[in-house]
């Protein structure tokens, strides 16, 4: 089974996930399937019945288009065809801060160790690591810095309403 | 000037300890050459010619003595004793080592300085007015707002994997010495009729393949949502520019596909989700960054009118130079200088670490310890005493900063080329040089007048040839290196694109290109026109018909 961050622990993956040209019978036949968007689309009826349901979204497909569904899904994963490739950065934002959607967003396909910071503190809390590299080397990145100046969902608040935050304890304590 | 306090120290830190463990794994085996490449470039790391090539940033120009003194002391550690002012006002490394580059991010993030986000496909370092903070014209210092735009830009997360680089340009001032039009988001400090601050919002503008001048799509955008309108603009550029192909990525042409107005539209409609959020910027925030870029300790002083016309007959080297490499302060008995990096038979924009030293002695003494790096590629002492102008002339001529060209056809913009940039199609430094050879006779100059040339080895158009009064652009011709002309760039007061004068010539028939075209000029100009002004009323025809007249 191959292994995953989750939470920054490698666990092993419980999900399946099925390619862009799976059919609805593929799907019913798991356990945990991860299905493409297309599939959902065309017969979501069939697939709603399926207790853990996970959908995932390649890099030019929009969240806007799953907006309507969230509920039904336990994990939303999101496609980096190339690590280049920052749209579901984005994505990811929006599935947390404007749909507030708070199960699963996983990153998959191209996902390396040097863009894992950006993910997480974009909103992904999963990470589905090209399986050529150590997921435990990768998780190394989530601790290289310890100063953000903007606020994403991670950390919500931007540099500048934390300072004067901490200038105001600082202040109250003396 | 901005001083780091213990989280912006933090965080160049941090850099530098991922920066070198990214070099550590590459050098390893443990990251490919692709993997490596947008890391490396976002910390301003080229692979170049000859050697790497890294890009310091000079956040919007401000470069204090102690930094200039350590970018000094690293060209002789690490690389060959000189530097190159780039017209995005960074400063250059032509010869580090590649394995070095993590001692030299230390090296800088002890002076407060980086390389962060100097290149590669996310935010860069935002520019500025040189004059900022000191100008007459000025009706807001813009360099507290390219402050909170640094900080802000500063690994978001969200905006490091974009389609493309994104450049900000910021004007406080009446006149734009920003050039905010020709970048991706021009911003434009002002007041709107109840007198509030805010920004008039300019997106789509750039130079490159594709040049265009950016379009407003924000009349007035209050200060506190500045951020979170930028975030809005990013997130649709982020989500919906092209990334399939590499010329047709920038967000001017996701701007053109859309219209502005349509765009405009796409961007308020995201804007409306984050507006009033956490991102809303605060009054406090806002004055804790003001307070760096308060006024220095100025004197009361008056003009000196007297003394330096009296000065001018004394030395009639002080007057040619003072009437070009000076610009007025808003300060009495203040003056802002110039200090010329285009010295003919040195690559504009170059300088020695024995100058790099020699500006932090001069900007101590001279004015607060600071200078300021100029999209012509020179260096700026914002703040120096009226009374002591002569004796800081007496200074420069020495160190060969003094050549009173400044504005004049031998300030010449040019960027690296074909001698270093391995994107070249054409070397430019000697195409430079041979023009202002031809062009040493300093009454001639004075005479043509205001000129700015402009010259870039490739389409990138680092050396901004578009918005050259004559711009000069190096092509391929069939593995040959040749040069296309333009006429009617420029920047400033208007802000236009050249035109192309006609088919491209070879590298040794510039200067007899560049003469004939200035001859076009004299013949042609009334006692006020500069050349700009000429070609406006005359248009490019008379220019091409003596350029390519056949020869008798
Ligand atoms: S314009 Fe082209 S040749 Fe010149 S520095 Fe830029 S990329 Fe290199």
């Amino acid at each position: 089974m191959p292994r995953i961050i989750k939470n920054r622990e490698v666990i092993e993956d419980q999900w399946t996930l099925l390619p862009a040209d799976a059919d609805v019978q593929d799907a019913l036949d798991c356990r945990q399937p991860i299905i493409p968007l297309a599939l959902w689309q065309a017969h979501a009826d069939q697939l709603r019945s399926i207790a853990q349901l996970g959908i995932w979204l390649d890099s030019n497909e929009l969240v806007e288009d799953l907006a309507q569904d969230l509920e039904v899904f336990s994990l939303v994963a999101l496609n980096f065809p190339v690590f280049t490739d920052g749209r579901h950065f984005s994505s990811a934002r929006l599935l947390r801060e404007r749909y507030a959607f708070k199960k699963e967003v996983r990153a998959i396909g191209d996902v390396l160790r040097d863009q894992l910071l950006m993910m997480k503190r974009c909103g992904f809390d999963a990470f589905a690591v090209r399986d050529d590299r150590d997921p435990h080397d990768a998780l190394r990145a989530l601790d290289e810095f310890s100063v953000q100046y903007q606020g994403a969902w991670d950390i919500p608040l931007p540099l500048y309403r934390r300072r004067a935050a901490a200038s105001q304890v600082a202040v109250a304590t003396v | 000037m901005y001083l780091y306090d213990s989280y912006d120290q933090q965080l160049v830190q941090e850099r530098v300890a991922q920066y070198r463990d990214q070099t550590r794994r590459y050098l390893a085996g443990e990251l490919s050459e692709e993997e490596f490449l947008p890391l490396r470039l976002q910390n301003g790391l080229y692979i170049q010619r000859h050697a790497p090539m890294l890009r310091i940033a000079g956040p919007y120009g401000m470069l204090a003595s102690r930094q200039l003194r350590m970018l000094a002391q690293i060209t002789r550690k690490y690389d060959k004793e000189y530097a190159h002012i780039t017209t995005r006002t960074n400063v250059q490394l032509n010869w580090p080592k590649l394995e070095d580059v993590p001692d030299i991010l230390a090296d800088l993030a002890s002076v407060q300085m980086h390389s962060i986000q100097t290149s590669g496909n996310c935010i860069r370092n935002t520019t500025t007015d040189p004059f900022a903070g000191v100008a007459p014209d000025e009706v807001v210092d813009p360099r507290p707002w390219c402050e909170i735009l640094r900080q802000w830009s500063t690994f978001h997360p969200e905006f490091l994997r974009l389609p493309r680089k994104f450049k900000f340009a910021i004007n406080g001032s009446l006149i734009d010495r920003a050039a905010t039009e020709v970048h991706d988001i021009g911003l434009h400090l002002c007041h709107n009729e109840q007198g509030e601050l805010g920004f008039r919002v300019l997106v789509g503008g750039g130079l490159g393949r594709t040049p265009l001048l950016g379009s407003v799509i924000k009349e007035f955008l209050p200060w506190q949502h500045v951020l979170s309108y930028m975030e809005a603009i990013l997130r649709v550029y982020n989500r919906f520019g092209r990334r399939d192909n590499k010329f047709k990525a920038r967000i001017k042409i996701l701007v053109k596909a859309l219209t502005p107005e349509g765009f405009a539209a796409k961007v308020d409609e995201e804007w409306q989700y984050l507006k009033d959020g956490p991102t809303t910027l605060t009054a406090e925030e806002v004055e804790r960054v003001s307070q760096h870029f308060t006024e220095p300790d100025y004197l009361a002083l008056h003009n000196e009118e007297q003394l330096l016309a009296q000065q001018d007959l004394e030395y009639p080297g002080f007057a040619r130079w003072r009437s070009r490499n000076t610009h007025p302060h808003k300060k009495p008995g203040y003056i802002s200088v110039v200090l010329s990096l285009k010295k003919t038979g040195v690559a504009p924009g170059d300088i020695t670490a024995r100058q790099l030293d020699a500006v932090a002695d001069l900007a101590e003494r001279y004015s607060f310890g600071e200078a300021r790096g100029t999209r012509e590629q020179n260096l700026v002492l914002a703040d120096v005493e009226q009374r002591e102008l002569l004796a800081l002339w007496q200074e420069i001529r020495e160190l060969g900063f003094a050549t009173p060209n400044i504005g004049l056809l031998s300030d010449i913009v040019c960027c690296p080329g074909g001698d270093y940039c391995a994107l070249a199609n054409a070397k430019s430094i000697p195409v430079a040089e041979a023009i202002q050879q031809r062009f040493e006779d300093l009454d001639f100059l004075f005479d043509i007048g205001d000129l700015h040339l402009n010259i870039s080895g490739c389409m990138n158009a680092c050396g901004h040839h578009h918005i050259g009064h004559i711009g000069i652009l190096g092509v391929d011709k069939k593995g040959e290196e040749f040069y296309q002309v333009s006429l009617g760039g420029s920047s400033g007061r208007e802000t236009s694109l050249g035109k192309i004068l006609g088919p491209s010539f070879a590298q040794d028939a510039m200067p007899d290109v560049i003469s004939k075209l200035i001859g076009v000029y004299l013949d042609n100009r009334t006692e006020e026109e500069r050349f700009i002004d000429t070609y406006q009323r005359i248009g490019l025809e008379p220019f091409k018909e003596k350029v390519y007249a056949p020869h008798h």
